[in-house]
């Protein structure tokens, strides 16, 4: 044996027999390796087979391409990186892509870290209450903004008025739509990134860090710009990085606002492609989008690192001691006040008042007030629709049934497998299996909604390995499966934390007892983990019942939410149908969220 | 009962080598502490015997039968090598009661609920926590909670018990009632236990024979006594003793057998039957080191034949005992006296060491040449 390395020993037959014997005998290993080979399946397998789609040629082509269905071609990539489409196909909504992440960043980013300062270290009165405000905008679905927006701002391009143009403003194009709509809608969302980061951030800095500062003389200004600032930059880079990732992802907000008016982001354009074909197209796109995505989130992985991150890993606070504001008291209140009206109240009333209107933007007077939206009978008001309202349109309840069924199929298959890839994760730190899991289960947060959907799209379009992969076109077996596996980097990291509470000594203490492996997880490690699962469920559940982006390439007729209910209500120009189905779905997760909060969930840890 | 023989065992974690070579038995009923500082294996070897980690190389056998043989990457299962284990942290479940704690293992090998019934309140008992049998983990302080590890350690009647620092966690009281807690246990029970710490206080008190650690290879096993009489080298006399024991400069040489030892205390003469067999020149002058413990020094107001004039450096009377700092030339040294006792700073008074009780070390190999006798 040398003196350094492992030893060499010769593999005799017992050796063998020993060694096959440790690896079968332990079902860990077994679980470990079926985890692999199902995460293989789930997301290299997709990943690859988009890959390969764009490179092969499809029966749609064949009138402009030479070849046989199923060449080898380089058309789709030439098409979208230099033909003479390529500016309106890729360059251009690349570039209104960037426009629009590049200002919601400026907006946002500052907006979320002044309310997080605010909260967090001065005296502002009424930190309940605006606390809990301050986060509602995250809990609403972006594209719900969107839609409050219309209701605000509409004007007659699209059809029918909105609220504003309704009094007589007139309202121009490029402020009802296009990237300054999307822009402040999105802003509106993703400030909340800012805010939590932020205070997290500022929650965990000792404040007598700055406390020193002023012992050695330092003025409030100094300190905030030389101790607080630089502490939490980090977090502020990393929200940063983040909104700009999840921006040029987003599909339900620039869908809304932009189409009407032929302004398209890459996510938009893409859809279109899937839609209409050449859909090997709207897949190159796709896999530019996680490009963008992988290439932003890893350069901050760079650039922040572990060394700069200590404001986000020492997670001990010491005391903290209020800034108090004086004079700037009560502008900053009302300040917050107003902010919040604006962002919050205004839209949502608008949005609410118009699903009673008869007419959009003609008033709330009682000859324009109606209930026909949610309970009327068609024929009821010839004026303009043929739909009944929604209590009675069954299309709202088969809705309304797909969306409880997905998100509570999904949110548990999710929860659970979370809690599963977490325990491998946890008890393999260090161990090939261990981070090879951790990687695999990171692919999907790379992707948006829309473009990890569009991959699974390629994937289960028609059948792979002989029909060892069936062909899940257009069943609702895909629209869970593709929930699932977008929601695993969050659910295992939640599960991993859970995991990483539950000491191994305990599980090893079991062991020594003579406890068998499945003993041992059924007597100790579900017991034990059964909090952190009710949570990583409810803000899992959460997240699926919002979501637009990720299942609206998989709808069929059967197969409808009710997210993607008002998407086609709003684009087919039923607004208040769309604005009443919106509706639901926003108390819908008002009252997942309260739910949620009595089991302790904390919300800060959906994102 | 039972007798454990560890054979070149190897511990490997990654290229990381952190057990070398470890040779060890124990024997039926010892009670043997694996002492040394943090990180030098001893926990390692603990989980070997347990079979919690597998080492890459060695072998292993309780009362004959074999349960690690690395060559044939065998391993026998935790469960099946008739031991418990009692952990640092105590591994409590706190989603079951004391009770169910305890009856957790039991009910895993299939006894009858009267059988359970009966070991978890006998073990219960013994650990003198029966009336705490519904509570759960978190509702128990720590000395509690200690106790509860213990019995569930002990329920299952193992023939080895294994112990990982289990008194760390507890205050300074504490812990020297759960050592006398200990050892009447292991008296009571009759079991082989290997105990883990890094106390040297725990080791000496506690065990029938203790196996000093260094930088993950075995340095000395030996029963406390002769541990703390005759440190193998240097850094075991260092480790060993509280206070320190006093380290002095001093050449050797061998004179028709004998050694002859010159230092700021003067000049000894040793007789060649206390010396070992470790290697020293044995001809010309060579470095030394004397080792002599604190309390093998008593200090004299008045001259006395063959003692040492000294001065009074520092003086701490503390309640039982007094340490007092002495300086002899250019070298302090401590002396350990039972009592109050109140000398003024420089003082001149003499120092009074018996010869056969110092220990001599080779300085360049730090090793032991002369035994305390």
């Amino acid at each position: 044996m040398s003196k350094n390395g492992l030893p060499r020993k010769p593999l005799t037959k017992r050796r063998l027999k020993n060694l096959i014997l440790n690896v079968l005998k332990n079902p860990f290993n077994m679980v470990v390796l079926v985890s692999l080979i199902i995460l293989f399946c789930l997301i290299i397998i997709p990943l690859l087979t988009m890959i390969s789609s764009t490179f092969t040629l499809a029966q749609g082509e064949l009138r402009r391409v030479q070849g046989h269905v199923g060449d080898f071609t380089l058309y789709y990539w030439k098409y979208i990186l230099a033909s003479t489409m390529s500016g309106a196909v890729l360059w251009g909504p690349l570039k209104n892509s960037f426009i629009c992440g590049f200002f919601t960043v400026l907006v946002s980013v500052p907006l979320g870290s002044v309310l997080a300062w605010l909260m967090i270290r001065t005296d502002i009165p009424g930190k309940k209450i605006l606390g809990l405000l301050v986060t509602v905008p995250y809990m609403i679905p972006s594209w719900t903004k969107a839609l409050a927006w219309l209701a605000m701002f509409r004007n007659s391009t699209s059809g029918a008025n909105g609220f504003l143009a309704g009094m007589g403003i007139p309202i121009p194009d490029w402020l009802a739509y296009g990237p300054i709509a999307i822009v402040l809608c999105m802003s509106m969302h993703y400030y909340a990134f800012s805010y939590i980061m932020v205070s997290g951030a500022l929650r965990s800095i000792n404040s007598e860090l700055e406390e020193m500062g002023e012992i050695q003389g330092a003025s409030k200004a100094q300190i905030l710009r030389h101790i607080t600032l630089p502490l939490i930059l980090p977090s502020v880079l990393s929200a940063t990085v983040m909104t700009i990732s999840k921006s040029i992802g987003t599909y339900g907000v620039p869908a809304n606002l932009g189409n009407r008016i032929g302004y398209y982001t890459l996510a938009t354009k893409m859809r279109n492609f899937i839609d209409q074909g050449p859909q090997a197209v709207g897949y190159a796109m796709s896999i530019v989008l996680v490009l963008l995505a992988a290439v932003i989130i890893f350069s901050n992985q760079r650039i922040v690192g572990v060394r700069k991150s200590y404001a986000t890993v020492s997670g001990k606070g010491g005391r903290a001691t209020l800034m108090p504001l004086g004079k700037a008291k009560k502008p900053l209140m009302a300040f917050l006040m107003v902010f919040l009206f604006l962002a919050m109240v205004v839209p949502f009333f608008v949005l609410i008042m118009e699903t009673f209107q008869i007419t959009t933007g003609a008033g709330y007077g009682l000859d324009n007030l109606t209930l026909y939206n949610w309970i009327g009978k068609s024929g009821q008001i010839a004026k303009y629709t043929n739909y009944e309202g929604i209590f009675r349109n069954p299309k709202f309840f088969s809705a309304f049934w797909n969306t409880i069924r997905l998100t509570l199929i999904g949110s548990i298959i999710t929860a659970i497998c979370g809690q599963f890839l977490g325990y491998i994760s946890s008890r393999g730190r260090g161990k090939w299996y261990g981070d090879l899991t951790e990687q695999m289960v990171f692919v999907p947060y790379l992707m948006s909604g829309i473009a990890f959907s569009t991959m699974y799209f390629s994937m289960f379009s028609r059948p792979h390995f002989g029909g060892l992969m069936p062909s899940l076109y257009g069943t609702f077996t895909l629209i869970v499966l593709t929930s699932v596996v977008k929601h695993f980097p969050f659910a295992s990291k939640s599960g991993t934390a859970n995991m990483l509470s539950i000491s191994v000594e305990l599980e090893e203490a079991a062991d020594i007892a003579g406890a068998s492996f499945w003993k041992r997880m059924s007597s100790i490690i579900v017991p034990l983990a059964k909090n952190g699962f009710i949570s990583g469920f409810m803000l899992t559940f959460i997240s699926i019942a919002k979501e637009l982006d990720l299942v609206i390439i998989m709808m069929t007729p059967s197969t409808q939410t009710m997210s993607y209910l008002a998407f086609t209500y709003s684009q087919e120009g039923y607004n208040q149908m769309s604005d009443a189905v919106s509706v639901c779905v926003l108390v819908f997760i008002l009252v997942c969220y309260t739910v949620a909060n009595r089991f302790g969930a904390d919300l800060n840890k959906s994102m | 009962m039972s007798r454990i023989e560890l054979k070149h065992i190897d511990k490997f974690y990654g290229s990381n080598h952190v057990l070398r070579d470890i040779n060890l038995t124990i024997e039926d009923g010892d009670f043997m502490t694996l002492l040394g500082p943090s990180g030098c294996g001893k926990t390692t070897t603990l989980r070997v015997v347990s079979g919690l980690e597998k080492p890459q190389n060695g072998t292993m056998t309780i009362d004959g039968v074999e349960m690690i043989n690395a060559d044939d990457a065998y391993y026998a299962e935790p469960s099946k090598r008739g031991l418990n284990l009692v952990f640092q942290s105590y591994a409590l479940w706190p989603h079951m009661t004391v009770y169910d704690n305890i009856a957790f293992g039991l009910k895993i090998q299939k006894m009858s609920k009267a059988e359970i019934d009966r070991r978890v309140m006998d073990s219960l008992r013994m650990m003198r926590i029966d009336m705490y049998k519904d509570r759960y983990p978190t509702e128990l302080s720590g000395g509690q909670q200690q106790r509860v590890a213990i019995a569930r350690a002990v329920a299952s009647s193992p023939k080895l018990l294994l112990l990982d620092e289990p008194l760390s966690n507890l205050d300074a009281k504490l812990r020297i009632d759960m050592r006398a807690e200990l050892q009447r246990l292991h008296k009571e029970l009759g079991t082989t236990i290997i105990y883990v710490t890094h106390d040297q206080t725990e080791a000496l008190t506690m065990s029938t024979k203790i196996a000093l650690f260094k930088a993950g290879e075995l340095n000395q096993v030996a029963t406390p006594t002769e541990l703390y009489n005759n440190p193998i080298d240097l850094e075991a006399a260092d480790f060993i003793g509280n206070p320190r024991i006093n380290l002095l400069d001093g050449k050797a040489e061998v004179i028709n057998g004998q050694l002859v030892v010159k230092s700021d205390l003067g000049g000894h003469t040793f007789p060649a039957e206390h010396l070992t067999s470790e290697e020293f020149p044995k001809s010309g002058e060579f470095d030394c080191v004397l080792a002599i413990r604190p309390e093998q020094i008593a200090i004299s107001t008045q001259p006395v034949e063959g003692a040492i004039p000294v001065t009074i450096y520092a003086n701490q009377p503390a309640g039982s005992e007094t340490i007092t700092t002495l300086k002899a030339g250019t070298d302090e040294f401590l002396a350990k006296d039972i009592g109050q006792i109140r000398y003024d700073l420089d003082q001149k008074v003499w120092a009074i060491i018996d010869q056969d009780k110092i220990n001599i070390y080779n300085k360049e190999t730090t090793r032991l040449i002369k035994r305390a006798v």
